[in-house]
């Protein structure tokens, strides 16, 4: 079938892309001049990560990696208002 | 009406893939910490969406029923990204990050680097 077969085309094709996000992520926390930028990379990396794994359930037809997908959700935004609180001020939990 | 949803789901996987791509782009390429804040704000929650959205609409075609598991998803990061956003630029200002050159109302930086909390 032709259509299944651009689909497949398509999950691959955007695979790649967002490998290829991931990865220029990765370079700009490395190179960061201020850890703002490390912090905003690593927020990026988490979402883009998202997109991976959701991706990953698309190409092996299972619906189990949804709850992975969301628990690294809540957990990356945890970590990122977290980590801007303790630039804030200091202190995580005053 | 297999393949329509298939052509369907493929655009949407590309779209978002591309706006992805995008972001981070953006968040390698502009010059200062206050415009890069944008690219991976609007644009990869944007490309995350659209990806979420033909997950949504494969897995309703597969299971025969509406799925709306990944609107959670989509949901929260719709609304979390600008709040963490909104606490990157905070903490920039804080730590008196560098502008560029050409910034408009750059005199106002300072005033808000020293905000406090309301008590």
């Amino acid at each position: 079938m032709l259509s299944l077969t651009i689909l497949q085309g398509a999950v691959l094709l955007t695979s790649t892309l967002v490998v290829v996000a991931l990865i220029l992520n990765i370079w700009r926390m490395l190179r960061g001049p201020d850890i703002t930028d490390r912090i905003l990379a690593l927020d990026t990396l988490y979402i883009n990560s998202i997109a991976l794994i959701i991706l990953l359930g698309l190409y092996n037809g299972s619906a189990l990696y949804f709850e992975g997908a969301l628990l690294i959700a809540m957990l990356g935004f945890v970590s990122t208002a977290a980590l801007c609180k303790y630039l804030l001020r200091g202190d995580i939990i005053e | 009406m297999e393949s329509v949803v298939h052509i369907i789901a493929a655009v949407l996987l590309l779209t978002g893939g591309f706006f992805v791509f995008v972001g981070s782009v953006g968040l390698l390429k502009l010059p200062d910490f206050f415009t890069r804040l944008h690219a991976p704000t609007k644009a990869t929650t944007m490309g995350i969406g659209a990806i979420l959205l033909a997950s949504m609409v494969l897995t309703t075609m597969r299971d025969g029923r509406l799925s709306i598991h990944e609107l959670v998803i989509s949901l929260f990061l719709f609304i979390t990204a600008p709040v963490s956003a909104h606490m990157l630029a905070k903490a920039a200002l804080h730590r008196r990050v560098k502008l560029l050159d050409h910034s408009k109302n750059a005199q106002l930086a300072p005033k808000a680097a020293e905000q406090k909390t309301p008590e």
